[in-house]
């Protein structure tokens, strides 16, 4: 039993670590948000060229031909740097769907485009500000209705998206956005770092993704439960350090305030968390990347825990800092943003808690 | 990344199925098997030394001292594998788990090879005297005196909260040997004669009723310095090896409270329903079990890490504390599910139940015992978050000046 990643893959993340300390500072993060921006187009263009948008799409189809635990290293330091680029929807949803159940035609279209990041895809599941559902029918080809929120819709060229047939049964289907048929609006969120927009479709031309239905939405779900909890514990590793630094040199009553208990006991409860998040994490890379018969259960475990964590550091880490965390100028809040927009993106945890208790009985 | 066995391991699961096959009775069952009493007493003797007849007992420890010679990961697939089959451990796992590395660093080797081989094949049983009554989480604030009369040394004090004492045969004790220097310079660690009439055992009943912890008392108990354990005024470094050790050897096995629960749920109805229909036990479900898969993960990487030559760290202090917090909750919320007839506690009427009524009055002192859940947390943030310690009221002073009372 081996549950760390090779030489080779800490390289890679120690490589990205650099990469993005540089390119994806606080001041990057922020002058998204501080702008109409939807995301930092350089630092994307950088990404791409590093070919990190490739890395787990066949050789075949322009890719690099690697594995999930080498996008699974990618993904925590894109957390931990809050990166402002629409790489969670294009590369763990979008392309994963295309690689996996995509026809021929479809694949050789699309992922090598995606590869040279000349396309950039999401994926369009919810219907409305109630519970996920899928109330959108194709007739004759053509789609009409409303997604929202789409992470990424305004800046997307194509979206994966559920829709049901004449027989009532939900299907994935490909979409090409840059259609007169389409429009689409930028929604404000709690995290403008990344932007969600509706998407509305007025019988907007749909083709099948192969024969990909609810059991593939399902699959691909699970494989992106475990690549954005990469993303989470990466934040909530950043947020505990950024607590840890505050209290060591802020001092109060003649004394480190890191040193009075009611704080250590704060961050032992912080620690605790992230470890417990983190090693589910990586037990659901072991699952992710040997496609283990429990990869839906690890990968519920490793959402329902990242989710959990990311959430309590980052109030925490406010807390922690006083009166400063509550400014604008404090960063404390882009990761309290964040970890509430991970933890939608792809379910709440109502949805990944049920997961794991239909598993368990 | 993977989850397969090494060959090597592969080959020793494979050995150590066969033979807990042939040697122990499979479980059927979940239910914590207790440590208390006499029947439980024998029946983990017998056990520990069935097991050394084989060579399986005290797997990492070398051979010439009665050990396996095998590495902790051997230790890790025994733990596995056994978990299936009803054993008993009582008080065994004090001496091999925390005493047994203490000698093994300290001990001369004419004591080592004198003690370790009886205690590894369980003819001799210890217990570890470290607490009193005014030294608990400070427990290098204790009190108990050895002094040195010619090539002995001679024991006045008392300790507390040591478990299975009344059974043993030996102890690790550590004791003040000089007050006058500050308090973690004056300390010194002994291996003591249980059997002699300088010490008194007196049980303590604890709040559930159990009687598993005691009360010891040196009256001229006497230590010959042969059996002293590193340097005299060196006691402190010896007993972090023995506390560190306990740690671990609690990790691995600490109690959560989750495989119970999940039995439970599966079974239960009330009032004609299934209890897992009902959407607060279902969300606690999927809580508990995040935490406990997480447990186990965190386990997997500190095994991973150890597999390539590194050590285990505060991985231990995390377990204890989740475990033992986890295990309180939910026999709360077991007992609370029950509905009225939760107070009862009747192993008679039902067994699975009065599990969590039991483990309702016991795991309070679980977050106590071995350190307390406040004392985990100041480990996890000094020694692995690298926060700085709080100021001490004690430091650099004598021993014999420190306060013990308001002025």
């Amino acid at each position: 039993m081996n549950l760390e990643f090779s030489e080779e893959q800490l390289f890679i993340r120690n490589q990205a670590r650099n990469f993005l300390s540089q390119e994806s500072s606080a001041d990057a993060v922020r002058s998204v948000i501080d702008t109409d921006t939807s995301f930092d187009q350089a630092l994307w263009q950088k990404i791409v060229d590093l070919g990190w948008t490739a890395m787990s799409i066949p050789e075949t189809y322009g890719g690099l031909g690697l594995g999930y635990l080498e996008l699974c290293v990618i993904a925590e330091e894109l957390g931990r740097s809050l990166a402002p680029v629409p790489f969670s929807s294009s590369v763990y949803l979008a392309t994963e769907a295309i690689k996996s159940w995509g026809t021929q035609a479809q694949k050789q279209h699309y992922l090598p485009k995606l590869a040279a990041g000349k396309l950039i895809g999401t994926l369009a599941i919810n219907e409305g500000l109630g519970v996920p559902s899928v109330a959108m029918r194709i007739v004759e080809g053509k789609v009409s209705g409303s997604k929202i929120p789409v992470p990424d819709g305004d800046i997307a060229d194509f979206t994966v998206m559920t829709i049901r047939d004449g027989n009532d049964n939900i299907g994935l289907y490909l979409v090409d956005l840059a259609n007169t048929a389409i429009t689409r609006a930028v929604l404000s969120s709690m995290d403008p770092s990344r932007s969600q927009a509706r998407v509305t479709f007025d019988a907007a031309p749909a083709q099948a993704l192969g024969d990909a239905g609810e059991n593939e939405l399902t699959e691909l779900l699970d494989r992106a439960a475990v690549l954005l909890a990469f993303e989470q514990i990466g934040g909530c590793q950043a947020a505990l350090d950024m607590g840890i630094a505050y209290t060591k040199q802020r001092y109060a009553f003649g004394r480190a305030i890191a040193s009075f208990q009611a704080i250590k006991h704060k961050f032992a409860d912080m620690y605790v968390a992230l470890e417990l998040a983190k090693a589910n994490a990586y037990y659901g890379a072991c699952a992710l990347s040997s496609d283990a018969p429990d990869l839906p259960l690890a990968a519920a475990v490793a959402r329902v825990s990242a989710t959990d964590a990311y959430y309590f550091i980052t109030k925490e880490n406010i807390q922690a800092h006083g009166g400063m965390g509550f400014t604008w100028e404090f960063d404390c809040h882009l990761y309290y943003r964040r970890a509430q927009l991970l933890s939608g993106l792809i379910g709440t945890q109502s949805v990944w808690k049920e997961n794991i208790t239909q598993r368990l009985i | 990344m993977d989850f397969q066995d090494t060959a090597e391991l592969a080959a020793f699961r494979s050995d150590v199925k066969i033979w807990l096959a042939a040697n122990a009775t499979p479980r059927t069952d979940k239910l914590h098997m207790g440590m208390e009493g006499d029947t439980a007493f024998q029946e983990a003797q017998d056990w520990y030394k069935k097991k050394a007849v084989d060579g399986f007992a005290c797997l990492t420890w070398p051979k010439e001292y009665g050990g396996a010679g095998l590495t902790s990961l051997h230790e890790v697939v025994w733990t596995q594998e056994v978990e299936h089959y009803k054993t008993r451990d009582a008080h065994f796992v004090i001496g091999i788990g925390n005493c047994g590395p203490a000698i093994m660093h300290f001990a001369s080797e004419a004591a080592k090879r004198e003690l370790l081989p009886r205690m590894a094949s369980a003819e001799d049983v210890w217990c570890q005297l470290f607490s009193e009554p005014s030294a608990g989480s400070d427990v290098a604030g204790l009190r108990t005196r050895a002094e040195l009369d010619g090539s002995n040394w001679i024991l006045n004090g008392q300790k507390i909260w040591t478990s299975g004492a009344q059974y043993s045969d030996y102890g690790v004790v550590l004791t003040r040997t000089d007050p006058s220097v500050s308090k973690y310079r004056g300390l010194t660690l002994f291996m003591i004669d249980m059997r002699q009439s300088g010490v008194e055992v007196r049980p303590i009943k604890q709040m559930d009723g159990g009687g598993h912890f005691n009360e010891v008392f040196f009256r001229d108990a006497i230590v010959p310095d042969d059996y002293r354990l590193g340097e005299v005024g060196g006691g402190w470094t010896g007993a972090l090896t023995v506390l560190m050790s306990e740690r671990l050897a609690i990790s691995g096995v600490q109690p959560t409270g989750f495989p119970q629960f999940l039995d439970l749920v599966k079974s239960l109805e009330l009032n004609g329903q299934p209890i897992v229909s009902d959407p607060i036990v279902r969300d606690r479900l999927a809580t508990w079990y995040s935490q406990y898969a997480g447990l186990q993960a965190v386990n997997k990487r500190m095994l991973t890490a150890v597999a390539k030559g590194g050590i285990a760290g505060a991985e231990a202090s995390l377990g204890k504390l989740v475990g033992a917090v986890m295990n309180q909750e939910i026999a709360n919320f077991a007992c609370q599910i029950f509905g009225p007839a939760g107070i009862i506690q009747d192993s008679q009427l039902s067994p699975e139940r009065a599990h969590f009524q039991e483990q309702v009055l016991f795991s309070p002192g679980v977050r106590l015992a071995g350190g307390t859940d406040e004392v985990m947390r100041n480990i996890l943030a000094e020694q692995v978050l690298g926060l700085p310690q709080e100021p001490r009221a004690d430091k650099g002073i004598p021993f014999q000046d420190i306060p013990t009372a308001p002025a």
